[in-house]
């Protein structure tokens, strides 16, 4: 299953338009809702596109077109260069995968003949349809042989999902279609269900376009991410991290939020930051030493470690005595630890919590690597920082982003970040 | 078919017992009878399993019985036993013929349609409505008359439509054991052989006419009935994913739950 | 009643059981037919109302309109038309049967959620595949309990077309000789036999429902 790039398409908006022949529509110019108004993007094979904007912005519409359950009123939808119009119908939907908020499984039909619906229509063998259907429900997290036989009204909402996205699988689509799939469960539940998808797609790597009106998830599961604004216009279209630092317009501005400086610190971590020497001494070390060295520190702290390399504590200049040694009493374990791949918003937050400047970076030994300030936080997302560009809209869609190199990588990997956080115990 | 416009025209029959108007008479009296009588036991037993929601599965019991018994069978069933009561309980024994056992039969069926209905009506009515009545400090009865009633009250009264309908039919059929109703002109039509032919015909054109008759007014009643606001949708009425009735099986649509018989 | 009459007479059942079983396949046969050609045009008018809304009102008008008629009624005003044959029993059983079981297949059609009917289309399932596959399995528990009122009531009212004379036979045949020979037996015996194949259909019909649908079955208990 690992390395199916070569299944996954490019989805193409070609100037893509929809009208409904809403009165006020027509007559007043003023756009109708669920209309979509001339959308042009691009899909790289492999990538998860999110569409995200307030209800009526046209986001589901332009999903929907993509397996022509509404059909464009003008341009096209190419797939792999293909027009989607030009494909005998049945055939397009049946080589794309369809989740929708409400999953609708059959619930005349057991789990595994729900998983195996494609492959069902595209004519499968029945041994191969079993075997389909069991490789699904493992990979989704089920195990096969307790759910295969089970009826979707004895599953749990969390269940139910995890199906639907293996029954969108089964007959390895190129491209997903999401709409809102994880909407009807519990924020808990959606968050375990997000990492999951994060982690699958790793392996499976298929172009996947994910509809929802939450700008959190979007940052979160997108390598790319397309704001619409009501009357189904794209407002921006961009990386996350673009659309954090360099909104395009104000509506994106506000759309993001007000702390979109706290959202792009939960995609940078701990390793894009520049870390600040410690000034370092050992139990049992000369006191005079220790003190002498300690006035290199901006802050005049020395931080007390063990023989592993472990931190013990801090001592402030003026604590240090002028002779002897330094004894194990004398730390103050005061700052949280954290480690290169932790976020940088839950770093800030765990030194915001213990009241203090710095954290400690340490390896997987718990070794100290450095020190991180709220300072050196402070200066990465000054880097990044731009203002909106609110005066040109010819500019929508255009934005490009003029955040440093540093930071394409953390990107595309937006939702490693979260894989991070999990291993750290923090979600 | 000149028969049947001759028999109309001819006065004979518009007089006398034997006559239209008497016939009509026997009929809706029985029918009004028997209404009246299982209104009486249905409606307060409805009214409390609705408005409590226990026995609930009693009353879906209940009408699964009453819908699959014929009435002609109902009918006949205690006619060994009213007639052979005669004596024992002083009454005549040809009341014991012509009336008990088609009243009984008719009472007993019109029950199941009015006790359902009324039970999906007060079920129909939303919860909310309710809470809110009791957190404002209605008393149960106080819920019951001034809110559960009159949103029910449609639903009720289409309930309350079907049974007349089951009533009058088996009034028709009564006809054979009775001596009286519109039934009679058919039943008498059948035993004078071909001669007999008009009055069947005429006998059957006032018993539909008279059916059709009741049913539009109380259809009437029914849509005055239900709040503005609801009106047009029951108009369209084509019962959706989620509509008031969610059905169980068919015992909710009450105007489903008697037969033309 | 001539004194000294039994109410129920054995004998006269056991001397009687050929003709007697000769009514109940009779019956039988005046429930079957009526039944069956309900059932198609139900489902033929109740796929139409699907797709055009706007026919649900007029056809629920029509075929309320002549379920209000009185079945004695219909029975005699179709017999100058076809005098005694079949079809003066079996036009007006069947079309009692259409108010039921359109109201019913129309509601079990509606009852499928518009989610699952979307999921199916957007994977893929062509229009009749859809109605097949998804839409009417779906619909099955409300069409059978239309099929169980329609059956059960259709019994009851074929019980009265042997009112008008003697060529339809069945349980009401029964009765009716019962009554005007004075003859508690037969009439006693005619009505319990109706009300026992009405329950008996019934019965069927819930069995059935259970055994088409085996997810109804399978509720959150078994987890």
């Amino acid at each position: 299953m690992a390395g199916q790039s070569h299944q996954a398409a490019v989805v193409e908006f070609d100037h893509v338009t929809k009208r409904y022949d809403a009165p006020t529509g027509k007559e007043s110019g003023k756009p109708t809702p669920g209309a979509v108004n001339d959308l042009s993007l691009t899909v790289p094979a492999g990538k998860i596109c999110i569409l995200v904007g307030p209800s009526g912005c046209g986001k589901t519409t332009s999903l929907k077109m993509v397996n022509r359950l509404i059909e464009p009123t003008q341009g096209r939808i190419l797939i792999d260069g293909v027009d989607a119009g030009t494909r005998e119908l049945t055939e397009l939907r049946r080589s794309i995968g369809y989740v929708i908020q409400q999953i609708g499984l059959f619930p005349h039909q057991t789990i595994g003949d729900n998983v195996a619906t494609v492959p069902r229509l595209l004519g499968w063998p029945k041994a191969r349809l079993r075997e389909r259907s069991e490789e699904l429900l493992a990979i989704v997290g089920l195990d096969p042989a307790k759910y295969r036989d089970r009826y979707p009204s004895q599953l749990s909402g969390g269940e139910r999902q995890r199906v639907g996205v293996a029954r969108a699988l089964a007959a390895d689509p190129p491209i997903m279609l999401m709409d809102e799939p994880f909407g009807a469960v519990d924020p808990i539940v959606r968050d375990r269900l997000q990492n999951e998808f994060l982690r699958l797609q790793e392996t499976i790597a298929k172009t996947i376009l994910f509809v929802t009106h939450d700008i959190d998830e979007a940052i979160k599961m997108g390598d790319l991410v397309a704001v619409f604004q009501t009357g189904g216009i794209l407002a921006q279209f961009g990386s996350p991290l673009d659309i954090l630092a360099a909104p395009a317009s104000e509506f994106v501005a506000r759309f993001v939020g007000q702390d979109r400086g706290l959202k792009r610190l939960s995609l940078l971590r701990v390793s894009d930051v520049p870390l600040q020497p410690a000034v370092t001494a050992r139990p049992g070390d000369s006191a005079a030493d220790a003190r002498r060295r300690a006035l290199d520190d901006p802050q005049r702290y020395l931080l007390v470690i063990d023989a592993n390399n472990r931190p013990l504590g801090w001592v402030a200049h003026g604590d240090i005595p002028a002779e002897g040694t330094i004894t194990e009493t004398m730390p103050n374990p005061v700052s949280p630890t954290v480690n290169k791949r932790t976020t940088l918003k839950d770093a800030l937050s765990m030194m915001l919590d213990a009241d203090v400047q710095t954290g400690i970076v340490v390896d997987r030994a718990g070794a100290v690597q450095g020190l991180l300030t709220v300072a050196a936080i402070a200066t990465k997302m000054r880097e990044g920082e731009h203002a909106p560009a609110f005066d040109d809209l010819g500019a929508l869609g255009e934005a490009e982003s003029e955040a440093g190199p540093g930071e394409i990588d953390p990107n595309l990997d937006a939702g490693a970040a979260d894989q991070a956080a999990i291993e750290q115990g923090t979600v | 078919m000149d028969g049947v416009i001759d028999f109309f025209a001819d006065p004979a029959h518009w007089t006398g017992t034997t006559g239209i108007p008497n016939r009509l008479l026997e009929h809706l009296t029985i029918s009004a009878l028997s209404i009246l009588f299982a209104t009486a036991i249905a409606l307060p037993i409805g009214l409390y399993i609705g408005h409590t929601n226990r026995g609930s599965s009693l009353a879906i019991n209940l009408a699964n019985i009453g819908r699959a018994i014929p009435s002609y069978a109902m009918m006949v069933i205690p006619l060994p036993l009213t007639l052979s009561l005669a004596p024992v309980l002083g009454y005549d024994p040809t009341f014991g013929l012509d009336f008990l056992p088609i009243f009984l039969a008719m009472t007993f069926l019109a029950i199941p349609p009015l006790l359902v209905a009324t039970y999906a009506g007060l079920r129909s009515v939303d919860r909310d409505l309710i809470e809110a009545g009791r957190g404002m400090g209605l008393r149960e009865r106080q819920i019951l008359g001034q809110i559960e009633l009159p949103l029910a009250s449609s639903i009720i009264v289409g309930g309350f439509r079907t049974a007349t309908l089951q009533v009058i039919a088996t009034a028709t059929i009564g006809a054979i054991l009775s001596g009286g109703g519109l039934g009679r002109f058919i039943f008498d039509g059948l035993n004078q052989g071909v001669a007999g032919r008009p009055s069947i015909y005429a006998g059957a054109i006032l018993v539909a006419a008279l059916a059709i008759g009741v049913d539009v007014l109380l259809s009437l009643l029914q849509t005055r009935l239900t709040p503005r606001a609801l009106r047009k949708a029951r108009r369209r009425g084509m019962p959706g994913p989620s509509g008031p009735t969610s059905v169980v099986d068919g015992a909710d649509l009450p105007e489903a739950a008697a037969s033309p018989a | 009643m001539p004194p000294g009459t039994k109410i129920f007479d054995p004998s006269w059942v056991f001397s009687h059981l050929p003709s007697i079983w000769e009514r109940i396949v009779q019956h039988l046969q005046l429930t079957a037919v009526p039944l069956a050609l309900g059932i198609v045009i139900s489902l033929v008018l109740a796929i139409i109302a699907i797709r055009r809304p706007v026919t649900y009102g007029p056809v629920t008008a029509i075929t309320g309109l002549l379920y209000t008629i009185p079945s004695l009624a219909a029975f005699a005003l179709l017999r100058p038309i076809f005098g005694l044959s079949l079809l003066t029993a079996i036009i007006p059983l069947t079309t009692y049967t259409l108010l039921i079981l359109f109201r019913n297949f129309t509601a079990g059609f509606n009852a499928v959620p518009a989610e699952i009917l979307e999921a199916a289309e957007g994977m893929g399932y062509t229009r009749r595949q859809r109605l097949l596959r998804v839409e009417l399995p779906l619909a099955v528990p409300l069409i059978i309990a239309g099929i169980r009122l329609a059956s059960v009531t259709t019994i009851g009212l074929a019980t009265v077309a042997a009112v008008l004379g003697d060529a339809f036979g069945g349980l009401g045949q029964l009765i009716t000789e019962g009554i005007q020979g004075f003859f508690p037996t037969k009439y006693l015996l005619g009505a319990a036999l109706s009300v026992l194949l009405a329950f008996a259909a019934d019965v069927l019909f819930v069995r059935l429902e259970r055994v088409i649908t085996p997810w109804s079955r399978a509720r959150a208990g078994a987890r």
